[in-house]
């Protein structure tokens, strides 16, 4: 279990002072100047060595991102934007830094900027949070009275600014190029890659998107040195980590944990364990809507970490923990999150466009049972033609919830089926 | 030069080049549909989809770069199954309407679905259905055919300019639509037509008229415009019922304008297809050999001096010999080709033409329009100035109309004197054209019609030269001359001028205003004020009822450019033929053989008797006729006037786009097109219409 000396997030549930004042108190803005004077090289290499792995999803090292952006500015200047469209299902962790430790993510994206050779970020706020957005728009008004942003930031000479942008609520901004997409004015539809934005993003120029949690960490991490930050977690998933536990719990938080803590631990420790007990648990989905589920029995064992999570055919994600008990419909659960990336799918390339109405269509059948045996098998099928064949990540998003309900529960949907045809068969 | 291996082979390819590119350089087709080669890549149908070593998941070969030592697999079954998948996923919501669909037979959803496509569909749930969408009067909606490739959205972003369309919705929910509804408001819409991979964009006009295997398919060229598009003409039996595109990236590229394409049913309107004689002041029908007396009889006696000939926008090159050596035979040195009454010299060849051609639009680096509208005086050539243009480093002026040309340019004045300005090297743009290393200035009909014409051609050959833009030692001629008829370069090119002492246009009709023209033979020339042509006996030799129909005395019915072999050169002086693709209709006749006949019984019998014979007579004339579909730079030496010149505003000849000439003044289509395009885009409603 992670000491409190060792939380990132001291102010996670917005018991302290929220503004600029209270943020220094718990070491927020404590020398800045000198941790740019490690120069742009110096803190990649402390961001890399750190082991630190972006906090959106996909697990990208941070600081490996940040090296791709050229050496050099060149003619087009460089943007850092910070991706605060927090849209999957089940995950609220960078709502809380917005909402209780802003500055935190302000100073981030000043030492990210920094290291990036950008002047500007952009903060693209998810068009729901429209509190956590004035939350940030005061820590980046307090910071810029401060001294601590704007045309010297932090005393140092250089120029740097932080916008927050609001978006209008579409999932799929949370895509990277999508965002970038949507910032610019269009409408928010992933580009194709290559090219990557670290060479050609935001207005055609060099880009780096990290979300928020990653920016927000990395002031800490280079307070406390990247030994410490390497010191918590497991090898190759090291750190502190934002987990959301939603759900069948008696205490449903949002909590910082090492990486690596075991699912069973994090549950039981900090939401109050499953709703009746564990026996009582039916199956929890670890990282978000969008990764695929996980059986009771691997819930006992598996531990919290990207790697770990890989190999249990499942993933971290946004570390969301969804937690059903066995009063959940699983198959209900999972035609709902079908009917959520229908809707979400942006409609630009062919098989997310198609093929997520389609599975949603057989999903919502599959509720009632009204189907057949061989259905399941053409729905796993579909799942696979999607994966992998989509610009953008949304078709895999879309087809592994699926795949891990047929993989887990691939019993209990034949039954229903079974079951509905043996009813249908008594009423006639 | 890159050196990848696709296939297992090891290539040598183009740096630069998608992959999708490579593989069709080496023989490898790759099956598409959101790729197309002149529009930006959407990536988005997923149907080509290639394996690549070293990369996690398939990648789409239309947006990846190749690179050195790239391993690429484009035959594996799991290939296979990625397009069998993509089919499938583009035919679960796609209607089973081949059989109704106009695009039957040259779809390619249909062709690829016969490649790529499961015998049986999977998909149990309802098809989804969209309403269809209203674009205008050319372009026939069915919008649930549609895939969603965007090629449309991005033709009119991107090639026409006119950002009218675009996707809605989200998903599923995706449709393709003008947003607020509107007619397409651009020149070259029925691209469009082409560019659509299935049946969801088709033709309007042409709608449930033809399957595309019946049709009879001519290579020919287009003379709505003097750019000289280059057309297939697809007809069943006697009649054309649709005109397409044909590739020629020396001139239009894969594009035609609305007008090119759309015109055709014209053709079968207000046709002439019988001689007519005027009898107690009307015009009754007659026989050849009764028209052709009472030519005979009118020209009884008149002095050379007292004929004359003016040819149309539509002659073409052989009826103009002809006439002309006739003319010669009958002693008339009053002949004219422009009957606009532009001031063009016919003398110098490089004073006529569009010398950097058309093709030189990409290369050049900065442009001045003099008295034109592109857009509607030659909306291809208009779309190729844009495509440079959306590239840096283009600089653009105007002088003359200031009218919306889909990109953004520097308004220098209305007249002359804005011309004589930049002469003087004032002004930004004067800088620009110095900075320029290949500028180019287009001088369109609008600044040379009028009687200062030469003088305004003279200075605009002045400012060409002081400015760098014709720098004849560094080979380069930006000096062009942008004209609207199809025939004029081909009537300068025969020299179908004045002769010494002879009358041009204005001369011509001035004196048969005042009678002492007796006999005017009009050649397809319909464009001029029939009124001052007084009490001339007037002969009209053409293909419609149109002005000069009316206004004649003999009518000798003539073929339009469909139905005759001959020769149109355009407007860079690129001489193209025109092929027979369907018969004249009733009694009319190819118009060279209907002069070379006349000719006869005038007693003044030409010397040719075939079409091979007339073409050498027409390269004896001029040695440029030997040069089919290729241009020839032209010497530069000096021309125009140095008069003063009145700054009177430049007005394009054109006003209204879509009626131009006898074949689209005949055009239904083009008369509802004018309607809602001239007459406020909006649909009406209602009471209102």
């Amino acid at each position: 279990m992670l000491d409190d000396k060792d939380r990132i997030f001291t102010n996670l549930y917005g018991l302290e002072d929220v503004g600029l004042s209270g943020a220094k108190a718990r070491g927020d803005w404590d020398g800045t100047k000198k941790i740019l004077t490690l120069g742009r090289e110096g803190i990649v290499e402390q961001v890399k060595a750190s082991g630190l792995r972006g906090r959106g999803g996909a697990g990208f090292s941070t600081g490996m991102k940040w090296s791709f952006m050229p050496k050099e500015v060149g003619d087009r200047p460089h943007f850092l934007v910070i991706n605060a469209d927090e849209g999957e299902p089940g995950t609220c962790k960078d709502r809380e830094i917005m909402r209780h430790d802003p500055h935190k993510l302000v100073e981030g994206a000043l030492i990210a900027a920094f290291a990036m050779g950008a002047h500007a970020a952009y903060c693209y706020v998810r068009g729901e949070f429209v509190r956590e957005a004035d939350a940030l728009e005061r820590a980046a008004a307090e910071a810029r009275d401060a001294g601590l942003i704007g045309d010297d930031a932090c005393g140092t000479g250089y120029k740097f600014e932080f916008y927050v942008h609001r978006g209008a609520g579409a999932y799929i901004c949370g895509e990277e190029s999508a965002l970038i997409e949507s910032l610019e004015g269009k409408k928010g539809q992933p580009r194709m890659k290559p090219p990557f934005p670290a060479n050609v993003g935001l207005y055609g120029c060099p880009t780096t998107v990290n979300n928020v949690e990653s920016i927000a960490v990395v002031p800490t991490i280079l307070r406390r040195g990247a030994d410490w930050f390497n010191g918590l977690g497991k090898p190759n998933n090291t750190g502190t980590k934002l987990f959301n536990i939603s759900g069948h719990v008696n205490n449903p938080c949002t909590v910082e944990e090492e990486m690596g803590i075991p699912l069973r631990e994090l549950i039981d420790r900090h939401a109050g364990g499953v709703i009746g007990g564990w026996d009582n648990l039916k199956a929890i989905i670890p990282g978000g809507a969008s990764v695929p589920v996980l059986t009771k029995e691997l819930c006992e064992t598996v531990t919290m970490d990207f790697d770990s999570l890989k190999e249990a055919r499942s993933g971290l994600g946004t570390a969301a923990v969804m937690v059903m008990d066995s009063s959940a419909d699983i198959i209900r659960v999972i035609a709902r999150l079908s009917a959520f990336y229908k809707h979400e799918s942006c409609g630009q390339c062919t098989p997310c466009r198609e093929g997520t109405g389609w599975m949603a269509r057989m999903m919502s059948r599959m509720v009632e049972g009204n189907s057949t045996i061989e259905e399941i098998d053409l729905l796993e099928e579909v799942t696979r033609q999607i994966e992998g064949h989509t610009i953008c990540a949304l078709g895999d998003a879309a087809a592994w919830p699926i795949q891990g309900l047929i993989r887990h529960f691939r019993g209990e949907m034949e039954q229903r089926i079974i079951d509905f045809h043996a009813a249908k068969t008594e009423a006639a | 030069m890159v050196k990848m291996t696709i296939d297992d082979n090891e290539h040598e390819v183009e740096a630069g080049l998608t992959v999708l590119q490579a593989c069709e350089q080496i023989g490898i087709e790759i099956p598409r549909f959101c790729y197309h080669e002149r529009l930006t890549i959407a990536g988005n149908c997923r149907m080509c989809l290639v394996e690549m070593e070293r990369a996690p998941k398939p990648v789409a070969s239309c947006g990846m770069p190749v690179a050195e030592g790239m391993v690429i697999r484009t035959n594996t079954p799991a290939v296979k199954k990625m397009r069998r998948s993509v089919m499938e996923f583009l035919l679960i919501n796609h209607p089973l309407d081949c059989p109704i669909c106009d695009q039957g037979g040259e779809c390619d959803l249909q062709d690829q679905a016969m490649g790529f496509g499961a015998n049986t569909g999977r998909y149990q749930e309802n098809k989804r259905a969209v309403t269809d969408k209203y674009m205008g009067p050319l372009i026939k909606t069915v919008m649930t055919r549609c895939i969603h490739c965007t090629r449309c959205v991005r033709f009119a972003t991107e090639i026409a300019g006119v950002p009218d369309l675009g996707a809605t919705g989200r998903g599923e929910n995706t449709e393709i639509g003008t947003y607020v509804e509107k007619a397409i408001a651009s020149e070259l819409s029925g691209n469009m037509i082409d560019l659509c991979p299935v049946g969801a964009l088709t033709s309007g006009p042409y709608a449930f008229t033809a399957r595309s295997w019946e049709l009879r398919k001519t290579e020919s060229v287009d003379v709505s415009d003097a750019v000289g598009c280059n057309i297939r003409i697809d007809a069943r039996g006697p009649e054309v019922m649709r005109i397409l595109p044909r590739l020629n990236d020396d001139v239009n590229e894969e594009w035609i304008s609305d007008k090119t394409r759309f015109a055709c049913d014209g053709l079968k309107r207000q046709r002439l297809d019988k001689p007519y004689i005027r009898k107690d002041g009307k015009l009754q029908e007659a026989t050849w050999p009764e028209a052709f007396a009472a030519v005979a009889e009118a020209l009884k006696g008149v002095d050379g001096s007292a004929i004359a000939a003016l040819a149309g926008d539509t002659a073409d090159c052989e009826a103009m010999t002809a006439l002309k050596d006739m003319m010669a035979g009958l002693g008339s040195k009053n002949l004219d080709c422009r009957q606009d009454g532009a001031k063009l010299d016919a003398g110098v060849r490089a004073s006529y033409l569009f010398n950097s051609t058309i093709a030189g639009i990409d290369r050049a680096d900065a442009l001045l329009l003099v008295g034109t509208n592109p857009r509607i005086e030659a909306p291809v050539l208009n779309a190729r100035i844009r495509k440079r243009s959306v590239r840096r480093g283009f600089p653009i002026a105007v002088i003359g109309p200031e009218a919306d040309l889909t990109y953004g340019y520097e308004f220098l004045g209305a007249g002359a004197a804005a011309l004589s300005a930049l002469s003087s090297g004032r002004g930004d743009f004067a800088k620009a054209l110095k900075d320029a290393e290949r500028p180019m200035m287009i001088v369109g009909q609008g600044a040379l019609t009028g009687a200062d014409g030469a003088d305004v051609l003279g200075l605009a050959r002045r400012v060409a030269e002081s400015r760098g833009i014709v720098d004849v030692k560094a080979g380069w001629n930006g000096f062009n001359v942008l004209h609207t008829a199809a025939a004029r370069v081909g009537g300068l090119d025969l020299g179908f001028v004045p002769g010494d002492g002879g009358l041009d246009r204005d001369g011509i009709l001035d004196a048969a205003g005042s009678g002492k023209l007796k006999v005017v033979y009009l050649l397809a020339a319909d464009e001029i004020d029939m009124a001052r042509l007084g009490k001339a006996f007037v002969i009209y030799q053409g293909h419609h009822g149109d002005a000069g129909a009316n206004r004649a005395d003999v009518i000798l019915p003539g073929a339009a450019y469909t139905e005759k072999n001959a020769t149109y050169v355009n407007t860079e002086g690129r001489p193209q033929m025109a092929r027979l693709a369907v018969q004249t209709p009733g009694d009319a006749r190819e118009d060279w053989t209907i002069i070379r006949a006349l000719s006869d019984t005038l007693g003044q019998t030409l010397p040719y008797d075939s079409l091979r014979q007339i073409r050498a007579r027409m390269i004896e004339i001029n040695g440029n006729f030997l040069n089919i579909d290729l241009t020839k730079s032209a010497k530069w030496s000096e021309f125009g006037g140095d008069g003063d010149v009145a700054d009177r505003p430049f007005v394009s000849p054109v006003s209204n786009f879509y009626m131009t000439d006898p074949i689209s003044r005949a055009s239904a289509t083009m008369a509802e097109c004018t309607e809602v395009f001239t007459g406020g885009n909006d649909r009406k409603t209602g009471t209102d219409g």
